[in-house]
C-alpha cells in the first residue's frame, strides 16, 4: 500500500469518531466517512504531503454541509431515539451532551468538535473551516454558551430517582 | 497597574481551556480566575463539557472500522458505487430545491434574462457539483475538445478561466439548456473538494459589471461580457468565491477587443 494510503487508512479511526459526533447518526458518519474516503483518493496526486489529516477533516466538514443543505430542504428532521443504544450513553449527562449539540449550528458543531475531540489547532480548524481565527474563536465561544446555557436549563427538569 | 490592563476577555478564557494561551497570558489568565468566581465557574463548566464529549464519543477512534471503509476497498471498487448512489438521492431532491430557489432569489416579478440565467446556473450548480461519478459529461483532461465542442454549440467561441492560482482545477463541463438556447457548464474543485462552476451562454443584453447574488447556501457572481452571461457560483460562505469571480472576469475581460468607435 502506497503512503499516501497508509495514513489515509490510519485517520479513520479519527474521522468516523468526528463524523459520529457531528451526524450523530452512525450509519450517516460511515457513509460520510467513506465518501470523504472516495474523494481523497480521487485527489490522490493532488495531495503534495503535508498534514493529510487536517485535509480529509476538510473534505468531511464540506461533505457533512453539503449534507445539511439538502437535508434542510425536507420539512421534517429525523428526532433522536431516546430508545437508541447508540445514541443513549451510560449516564444522563452523556445523552444531554448530545442533545446539546444538537442545539449548535453547524459551524459551531464543526469548530468545537474539531477543538475538543480531534485536538486541531485553531489554525488548523480555521483553515479546515477556511475562515479567520477569530470567526473559529467567536464559533466556539458561542457553541459553549450555547451547550453550558442548555445543560443548565435541563439541569432542574432532571428526574432523581433517589 | 489597572484593572483595565489586566481585562481577560472570553476569547481568552476560551483559548486558555484549549490550550493556545502563551505562558504569560496563561498565568495572567490563572490570576484573573482566581478573583472572578463567575469566569471561573464559566471554565469550569466548558471543562466539563469537554469531558463529556470525549467520553461520549472518544471510543469511537479505538473501534475497528467497517470493512466498507477499507481504503484498498474502496480504491478497487472504482471510486464508490455506493458514493454516487448517496449524491444520486442528494440530486434528487436538489431537483426539487432549485425550483424552490427563484421564489425566494432574485427578481422574481419580471426576471431579466441576466436574472433567469443565474437562477439557472445555480440550479445546475446544486445538481452536479454533489455528484461524485458523473458531475460532467467531458473531463478536464480533454480541455480542448471540451472548448471547441461547447464553443460549438453555444455558437460563441468559449474561453473557461484558469484558475489553477486560486487553487482550482477543471473538473470538465456539460452542455445544458439555458433561458436561450444551449449553455455551458464548467466545473472547478479545490484540493478539499469544494466546487465552483461556471456557467455560461448567449444573452441579448451586451455588458455588464460583475454582480453579486446569494441564495441561502450557494452565491453567484454574474455578469455579461461580448453578448455571452457568465454566472460564477460557489458555496455561500466560501470567502474565495470574489476572489475566483475576479480573477474569471478579468480574464475573459482580458481576451475582449476594446469598444469600437
Amino acid at each position: 500500500m502506497s503512503e499516501f494510503r497508509e495514513q489515509m487508512e490510519a485517520a479513520i479511526p479519527a474521522l468516523r469518531r468526528y463524523a459520529r459526533a457531528l451526524t450523530r447518526d452512525a450509519e450517516t458518519a460511515d457513509d460520510i466517512v467513506q465518501d470523504t474516503l472516495v474523494r481523497a483518493l480521487r485527489s490522490e496526486h493532488l495531495f503534495h504531503g503535508g498534514d493529510m489529516r487536517a485535509w480529509l477533516y476538510t473534505i468531511l466538514t464540506n461533505l457533512n454541509r453539503n449534507r445539511l443543505r439538502t437535508l434542510a430542504r425536507r420539512p421534517v428532521l429525523a428526532p433522536i431515539k431516546d430508545s437508541d443504544v447508540a445514541i443513549t450513553g451510560p449516564d444522563p449527562g452523556s445523552r444531554d451532551i448530545v442533545r446539546a449539540l444538537e442545539m449548535l449550528t453547524e459551524e459551531q458543531r464543526s469548530a468545537l468538535l474539531l477543538v475538543v475531540l480531534e485536538s486541531l489547532t485553531y489554525r488548523e480548524v480555521s483553515e479546515v473551516q477556511g475562515v479567520p481565527i477569530g470567526t473559529v474563536m467567536s464559533r466556539l465561544a458561542r457553541a459553549r454558551n450555547e451547550i453550558k446555557a442548555y445543560l443548565d436549563s435541563e439541569r432542574p427538569a432532571l428526574r432523581r430517582v433517589k | 497597574m489597572t484593572d483595565r490592563d489586566q481585562i481577560i476577555t472570553e476569547a481568552e478564557l476560551n483559548a486558555y481551556v484549549d490550550d493556545e494561551l502563551p505562558a504569560d497570558r496563561r498565568t495572567a489568565v490563572e490570576a484573573w480566575l482566581a478573583t472572578h468566581p463567575d469566569d471561573a465557574a464559566k471554565v469550569a463548566a466548558w471543562r466539563k463539557q469537554i469531558e463529556l464529549i470525549r467520553e461520549r464519543f472518544g471510543h469511537l477512534a479505538i473501534e475497528t472500522p467497517p470493512r466498507r471503509l477499507a481504503v484498498e476497498h474502496l480504491a478497487q471498487r472504482r471510486y464508490g458505487a455506493i458514493a454516487a448512489a448517496i449524491a444520486a438521492t442528494i440530486a434528487a431532491f436538489l431537483v426539487g430545491a432549485g425550483a424552490g430557489w427563484s421564489a425566494r432569489g432574485i427578481e422574481v416579478a419580471a426576471p431579466s434574462e441576466l436574472a433567469r440565467f443565474t437562477t439557472d446556473a445555480l440550479v445546475a450548480y446544486r445538481l452536479y457539483t454533489v455528484e461524485v461519478r458523473h458531475p460532467v459529461e467531458v473531463p478536464g483532461d480533454q480541455r480542448p475538445h471540451l472548448v471547441e465542442w461547447l464553443s460549438k454549440r453555444v455558437g460563441s467561441p468559449l474561453h473557461p478561466p484558469e484558475l489553477d492560482k486560486q487553487g482550482l482545477k477543471l473538473v470538465g463541463g456539460r452542455l445544458l439548456p439555458g433561458p436561450t438556447g444551449p449553455s455551458a457548464f464548467f466545473m472547478y474543485e479545490n484540493p478539499s473538494g469544494e466546487r465552483f462552476t461556471l456557467y455560461c451562454g448567449r444573452v441579448k443584453d451586451g455588458q455588464t459589471a460583475l454582480r453579486y447574488t446569494s441564495g441561502e447556501q450557494n452565491a453567484a457572481y454574474y455578469w455579461a461580457d461580448q453578448n455571452l452571461a457568465y454566472v460564477l457560483s460557489g458555496p455561500a460562505e466560501a470567502d474565495a468565491l470574489r476572489d475566483i469571480a475576479q480573477a474569471a472576469y478579468d480574464q475573459i475581460d482580458r481576451r475582449s477587443p476594446p469598444p469600437q468607435g
